[in-house]
């Protein structure tokens, strides 16, 4: 009967066209759609706040130099994963993450929670040659990010106001000063109260880089990674609570 | 036969105006690209992309007076199909040559990064790889094997006039300008949707195109019956187009900047890629490779498929399965547990619809295996099914949750790709350019059988040499993550385990060389076939079963 029938789908290219949209939609429907209601998917927790210029372009050279392809951003609630790289990580701590950057594979360690790791000098060090600190690492070098300028230093707030656009909730006293926190997060010497009223006391002003004289790739890179992790207050956070279960 | 030929004459040739017309938007807006640039990569894409209309433009002007532009009804359209094979040959060299420089650079880290190169780092050149294995040398294939199945299982000449032209170069630029972009640092940072959004859009006004090429080939059929090649083939495209317009929905920052940010973030975001990402496995990778199976093995051993019960069953079964599988590439993550175990349910029913088309695919040689000893493209198409059966039943365990808790993050993964991607969408599709060669061009046979003996066995060396060592390297950095000493600390830091993958890393880059001089041997039998030789000492088939024993 199914086999006899078969022959009119066979015989009508429409037909056909049509029922493999059907057929394929389903999946993805009933799998991607429920994640959009937010209070099922993301746990409710203190402290995670939209990236600061500085960072937001850290993580621009993060995803433009592929770091993703050997690096992941997700620790998995297993035993030894917690032992060695920290808490679990949640679902709200990505979730101003466009594009996320969970990764796929660990050619390297996992990023999740390495910010206050390490001294800021250790990652310039490790960047600029990753074998001078560990002798067994098959890491490129990245020492072309010492002294370069940020690409997007003068269009960060452009930036930002793409990042409202899909959803994450910068003020417009964000897009404003954009480019000058920017510059502020990199200099011990500028005023950066503008900057921690608007994404909290504990941003890190520090010359990340060790260069005064400018505000380079590395000096973003490295306040990205140093911030990675280290937003959530796990003192409030209760995972056993039932508004935290999924 | 006149009465159309005088229709489509009286028509306006619309897919001239559509291409002059597509063009010309293009060079607009490519002019302001580069004038207005806000990045690098922005002012070379620009460049490229004005390039690419001027050609457009003077390939229209000079073939308008000869007969490339006419559109004979009563002829097959074969001329770009022989350009697809060649760019297959080309691009599956190059991304392959990618493939082994970025292996060995994880083996060799001293040797093969250099400080003033950055754009030579593993981060850059691995999408280059994924993206010139995958679409560049696999999307040829497809686009090469698609437009020849379509005209001859329905007997009619490609739809569109010079449409099918545009979608093949509209191709070839598309990947130009992916591949220009990683090195340049232009990238989305999704896994194998890395193209940035300037660049996504121009492949779905090309893929918009290849889908009415297709559709239209169809509508003109003079076959009664859709064959069942053509509902992989037309599956293959619709899915791609529904994917890739899905997960690169994102807000660039500006029209003349190649940055951009997606819609979907976090978790959304998460399972959006991978529902994505393990769909362009299922359906490039495998819908796609599957419609060239159902054509080129029963025209290789001249029977019929083995069964069309079972084509029906697995082919709704199979597309149907596949979109759910996506969340086994999250297991343990933060995406809910639910949608886990959903992705791993379906990711283990998808095993049996998998070995419905091998067993359809093998069972179709009943009565004709004997031609296993005397034809080694043939086995090329064989031994392709084996590993599809393979990677389909390893697939399924390793989306077992626990299981996945050992293999996750480690070569396993790249192991498990590598042995579907080498051994099954590799080898079919070298099969199906060894079949197409002689056809296309009008020869006898091919140029050396021996030549084809040679690159089989190069191989399927080279990926057992593959997978083994990813197995070895994958199971072995899992365990030593996980492994504790008897004061309950952890044995190992992270970088012994790294140190521990040396040996098999050189193992692997060796497997891909193999795989890769394999492919160079193809190169050369195929253009020395186009050029017309013959090995003169050769039968012509290896008739002799002293030399090729049966397996």
């Amino acid at each position: 009967m199914l086999f006899k029938n078969h022959g009119i789908i066979e015989r009508n290219s429409m037909i056909l066209l049509v029922g493999i949209l059907l057929v394929v939609s389903i999946g993805g429907i009933v799998q991607i759609a429920p994640l959009f209601r937010i209070e099922q998917t993301i746990e409710k927790v203190d402290g995670v706040r939209p990236y600061t210029p500085l960072e937001l372009a850290g993580r621009g050279v993060y995803i433009r130099e592929g770091c993703y392809t050997c690096h992941s951003q997700m620790i998995r609630p297993l035993r030894d994963e917690i032992e060695r790289y920290g808490h679990y990580s949640l679902a709200a701590e990505s979730m101003y993450d466009h594009p996320f950057q969970w990764g796929s594979k660990r050619t390297g360690p996992d990023l999740a929670r390495v910010g206050g790791r390490y001294s800021d000098a250790w990652h310039v060090q490790h960047l600029i040659n990753p074998r001078s600190v560990v002798p067994e690492s098959i890491m490129p070098p990245y020492a072309f990010l010492e002294g370069r300028e940020i690409g997007i230093k003068d269009v960060v707030d452009k930036h930002i106001v793409a990042q409202t656009r899909v959803g994450v909730p910068y003020t417009q006293a964000d897009i404003d000063n954009a480019k000058t926190d920017l510059m502020a997060q990199a200099d011990p010497n500028a005023d950066s109260e503008g900057l921690q009223s608007r994404y909290g006391g504990k941003v890190t002003v520090r010359d990340f880089d060790g260069d005064p004289s400018k505000v380079t790739e590395m000096d973003a890179l490295v306040a990205y990674l140093q911030v990675l992790g280290t937003m959530v207050d796990f003192k409030t956070y209760e995972p056993m609570k039932a508004e935290n279960l999924r | 036969m006149e009465p159309t030929l005088l229709k489509s004459k009286a028509l306006p040739r619309f897919d001239i105006i559509f291409t002059c017309g597509v063009a010309f938007l293009v060079a607009l807006w490519a002019i302001f690209a580069t004038s207005h640039a806000e990045d690098v990569g922005m002012t070379v894409h620009g460049w490229i992309f004005l390039g690419a209309a001027i050609m457009a433009a003077l390939g229209l002007v000079f073939t308008a007076h000869g007969t490339a532009l006419q559109n004979d009804p009563s002829t097959y359209s074969d001329g770009v199909i022989r350009f697809g094979v060649i760019a297959s040959t080309f691009w599956g060299i190059v991304g392959m040559l990618v493939g082994v420089v970025i292996a060995s650079q994880l083996a060799y880290p001293d040797m093969l990064y250099f400080k003033d190169f950055g754009f030579l780092n593993f981060g850059r050149l691995r999408p280059l790889h994924t993206s010139a294995v995958i679409f560049a040398f696999g999307g040829n294939v497809l686009l090469a094997t698609s437009f020849y199945v379509v005209q001859r299982t329905c007997r009619a000449r490609l739809f569109g006039g010079m449409l099918p032209w545009f979608v093949f170069w509209g191709y070839q630029l598309f990947i130009v300008l992916a591949a220009t972009g990683y090195l340049l640092g232009v990238t989305s940072g999704q896994e194998y949707a890395e193209p940035t959004w300037h660049v996504d859009l121009w492949l779905t006004v090309v893929w918009v195109a290849y889908l009415l090429v297709f559709l239209g080939t169809l509508w003109k059929r003079k076959e009664p019956h859709i064959y069942v090649a053509n509902w992989f083939y037309l599956a293959f495209i619709v899915t791609i187009a529904m994917l890739h317009v899905v997960n690169n929905l994102a807000v660039p920052t500006s029209a003349f900047a190649t940055t951009s940010y997606p819609l979907f973030g976090g978790v959304q975001n998460a399972l959006t890629q991978w529902w994505y990402g393990h769909n362009a496995v299922g359906f490039f990778l495998t819908a796609g490779f599957l419609a060239i199976m159902y054509y080129f093995i029963p025209k290789q051993v001249n029977r019929p498929v083995y069964s069309y019960q079972l084509s029906i069953v697995h082919f709704w079964a199979l597309i149907f399965i596949y979109i759910w599988a996506g969340p086994h590439h999250l297991h343990y993550t933060a995406l809910p547990q639910w949608a886990q175990t959903l992705g791993m349910t379906f990711s283990i029913i998808l095993w049996m619809p998998s070995w419905g088309g091998m067993i359809n695919g093998l069972m179709t040689l009943s009565g004709a295996w004997d031609k296993l000893r005397t034809d080694p493209v043939l086995r090329m198409f064989v031994a392709s099914l084996a590993f599809y059966g393979m990677s389909t039943f390893e697939g399924p365990v390793m989306s077992v949750r626990a299981v996945n808790s050992l293999s996750h993050y480690t070569d396993w993964t790249i192991g498990h790709v590598h042995s579907g991607a080498l051994g099954w969408v590799g080898m079919v599709s070298f099969g199906a350019l060894y079949a197409l060669t002689p056809w296309l061009w009008k020869r006898e046979r091919l140029y050396s059988l021996k030549l084809v003996e040679m690159h089989f066995w190069l191989s399927t060396i080279g990926i057992l040499f593959y997978i083994s060592s990813m197995w070895v390297s994958g199971i072995q950095q899992g365990l030593m993550w996980r492994s504790y000493n008897e004061f309950g600390f952890l044995t190992y830091s992270f970088v012994e385990t790294v140190k521990a993958m040396h040996l098999p890393y050189i193992v692997r880059a060796i497997g891909g060389l193999l795989y890769l001089i394999g492919t160079c041997i193809m190169a050369y039998n195929l253009w020395r076939t186009i050029d017309g030789a013959v090995a003169k000492k050769e039968p012509l088939t290896l008739a002799n079963p002293n030399l090729v024993p049966a397996e």
